[in-house]
């Protein structure tokens, strides 16, 4: 094993590579790629790789790019894509066809403000609008976990269990420009972890229909199907977790991380990047006495509402940081958390819309407001300018 | 299917075709429809020969197979979203082709998913070259949806969204095509059976994008008989209307079918529809456009 200093970008790519040269001996690998800020230097290095059986399609939009995804993963091969902002806007269509075909496609979404007007920044508004439509999604720290999220994705969505299409989430720039020394597994450990993918509705010669007409009593079969699909990850997540420390050494978080809350008594909630901002406050506060704490939700779909419920049970002030507004209610995950502590004073704080510079002393200023707070407010937009 | 049970005019169940038809029966297509056509003269070009995966986005084609888990193809099938169909095919093809697999991946699309909807996913597949077979049973409406205009729809039709009859024509899909310099794109005629399954014969056996481009009658939206499709089709390559020509590698253009020009098929073609009644196009406003498409053809087709 070697290390690198990588950007979460080349560290993707690196990943998606290892990945589609570990099913040679199946169906082989293929991707569409199209460029867009802040993911493009992902699949500029995709591009770069000779790949044995793979193939790297330059499509002309990110609707075909997922086009080409759908149509290489139902003829058996093992797929990747990388996407951002808008990019997932155009692609939406096909992003739920790939869900509702149940195909386990990886894409490597980099988080960039929706536009217009055009904002190149971090905000997670972009993949959480696709918050519904089948996918996994998984929320990353830094670019270790990039990586070996990726190479975990294909272990879990390619279960027969599962079967389900995967978005590993990475902060724009924070992550994807941001050189950070990192782990490299070796192609034989990637070969190790990763079997050949069998897709078992893979299209051969049988004449077979896939999406033909539904009628309300197959949908609602297929949707409770693919529910059940989500029903099974934690199960198949903790044993790909283990497998995955055995082959390399190294641990996969778990669905929701959690940092000094054994004991915490106020806490703040978030996801991707933030923690890393929030980790070195919760500290600080711990040396003046005050019980803080964090946690990380990891994983948005499948929701992890038991674990969510459990690390906050005994938590009696929460503050949750959303980098996202679903405009005419609130941060999202302020709305998805809400229901697992109805016990705890809960402020929702939307800050660093558009990617603004959340710092430490912005979240010393959450915590001091919250240990002060009454009752649970109306969500609130912070600028931090 | 029996042997020898009549299909198509002219044209028995033999020996020779598909033992499992690309089209089954008990399909959900309407009578009449040209689409149905279409598959038959696939089918019996590819006999047993190759192995056909297709891929149709949101059209009629998608709905003739059934409810789910039935199918009424003999082939297998993908529904692709109604833009998406050609980005489907590439992976489809891409990975039968790096497995060696001999599978012939063909996108069946209507006029709406290649004209309009799904034209820049089909401009980009066939610059890149992909090795698909891409084919547009044009029945020049928004057929499954109820008949709204296309940018496939002709001068002076009446659809639910252009009342009146559309003002303007439609585009030229083959000279699109032709300029891609792709290795193949022909039309081909219904009313033509020969030369149609020499088509079909012809772009399956060849590697790259191909693309056919069939006018295919449909009763419903055209206001016709649903027995007089293949006649319509017949008139309309007669009066020069629809041409029956191939192009190869984007600059070789040959006329297989040389039409009579005749105003009195062009009328035929015209009052066997429902659909240009209301505007009252007539021949003499069809003539010069028609001739002066002629005029080129004639000239890209001639021998050097």
């Amino acid at each position: 094993m070697s290390r690198q200093l990588i950007s979460a970008n080349h560290a993707a790519a690196e990943a998606a590579t290892m990945a589609a040269r570990a099913n040679k001996n199946a169906r082989g690998f293929a991707s569409g790629i199209y460029p867009i800020t802040p993911q493009t230097e992902c699949i500029e290095y995709l591009a770069k790789q000779e790949i044995e059986k793979g193939a790297v399609v330059r499509v002309e939009s990110e609707h075909s790019a997922m086009g080409v995804c759908i149509g290489a993963a139902l003829s058996g091969a093992r797929t990747f894509t990388a996407s951002a902002s808008n990019g997932l806007s155009y692609m939406v269509e096909n992003i739920a066809t790939a869900g509702f075909y149940r195909l386990p496609i990886l894409m490597y979404a980099v988080n960039r403000t929706l536009g217009p007007p055009w904002n190149i920044w971090v905000d997670h508004g972009d993949t959480f609008q696709l918050r519904d439509a089948g996918w996994m999604h998984v929320y990353c720290e830094d670019n270790q976990e990039v990586m070996d999220s990726i190479l975990f994705a294909y272990r879990v969505m390619e279960d027969a269990r599962i079967m389900l299409p995967m978005m590993v989430c990475a902060d724009a720039f924070v992550l994807s420009h941001t050189m950070m020394m990192t782990d490299m597994p070796t192609q034989e450990q990637v070969d190790a972890y990763l079997p050949d993918l069998n897709l078992p509705h893979a299209v051969a010669s049988e004449p077979v229909t896939v999406g033909g007409l539904d009628f309300p009593r197959e949908t609602e079969v297929h949707r409770r199907q693919h529910q059940e699909a989500f029903d099974r990850v934690p199960e198949v997540y903790a044993e790909a977790q283990a497998e995955f420390e055995k082959v390399f050494g190294r641990k996969i978080p778990d669905r929701v991380v959690p940092y000094q809350m054994d004991d915490a008594e106020i806490a703040i909630v978030c996801i991707g990047t933030f923690a890393s901002t929030v980790k070195p406050v919760v500290d600080k506060l711990r040396k003046q006495g005050i019980k803080a704490g964090l946690v990380r939700l990891r994983m948005l779909r499948p929701f992890p509402e038991q674990e969510m419920v459990e690390i906050l049970s005994g938590v009696e002030r929460i503050g949750v940081m959303d980098r996202d507004i679903s405009l005419g209610m609130g941060g999202v995950l302020w709305s998805e958390t809400r229901g697992c502590a109805p016990h705890a004073i809960m402020q929702n704080y939307m800050i660093g819309l558009g990617g603004g510079d959340v710092r430490a002393g912005h979240i010393e200023t959450i915590f001091t407001e919250l240990l002060e707070q009454k009752e649970s407010g109306k969500p609130r937009i912070v600028e931090v300018g | 299917m029996t042997a020898n049970e009549p299909v198509m005019a002219g044209l028995p169940h033999s020996e020779q075709d598909r033992s499992d038809p690309v089209l089954r029966a008990g399909n959900t297509n309407c009578g009449g429809c040209g689409m149905s056509n279409g598959h038959l003269f696939m089918s019996r070009a590819a006999g047993n020969d190759y192995q056909i995966q297709m891929v149709i986005p949101a059209c009629c084609g998608i709905v003739t197979p059934g409810q789910f888990p039935y199918s009424n193809y003999g082939v297998p099938v993908v529904a692709s979203t109604f833009g998406g169909a050609a980005a489907v095919a590439c992976g489809l093809s891409e990975v039968a082709n790096q497995n060696d697999d001999g599978y012939r991946v063909v996108v069946w699309a209507g006029d709406g998913g290649t004209y309009d909807i799904g034209f820049a996913t089909m401009s980009a597949s066939a610059e890149r070259n992909d090795d698909i077979m891409y084919v547009c049973y044009d029945n020049e409406i928004y057929g499954n949806t109820g008949g709204q205009r296309s940018s496939a729809t002709p001068k002076g039709a009446s659809t639910t969204t252009t009342p009146k009859g559309k003002d303007v024509g439609k585009k030229d899909i083959m000279g699109i095509l032709g300029a891609h310099g792709i290795p193949y794109a022909t039309t081909i005629s219904l009313a033509h059976p020969e030369d149609a399954i020499r088509k079909f014969k012809k772009a399956l056996g060849m590697k790259g994008f191909r693309f056919v481009h069939i006018l295919a009658p449909c009763p419903t939206g055209w206001k016709s008989e649903p027995g007089e499709g293949i006649e319509i089709v017949r008139l309309g390559v007669k009066a020069g209307l629809f041409p029956i020509f191939e192009i190869e590698d984007g600059f070789k253009y040959t006329i297989n079918v040389e039409p009579e020009m005749c105003d009195e098929s062009l009328g035929d073609y015209l009052s066997k529809q429902g659909r240009f009644r209301k505007s009252g196009v007539t021949v003499a406003d069809l003539r010069e456009s028609i001739d002066r498409y002629w005029r080129r053809l004639r000239l890209l087709s001639r021998d050097e």
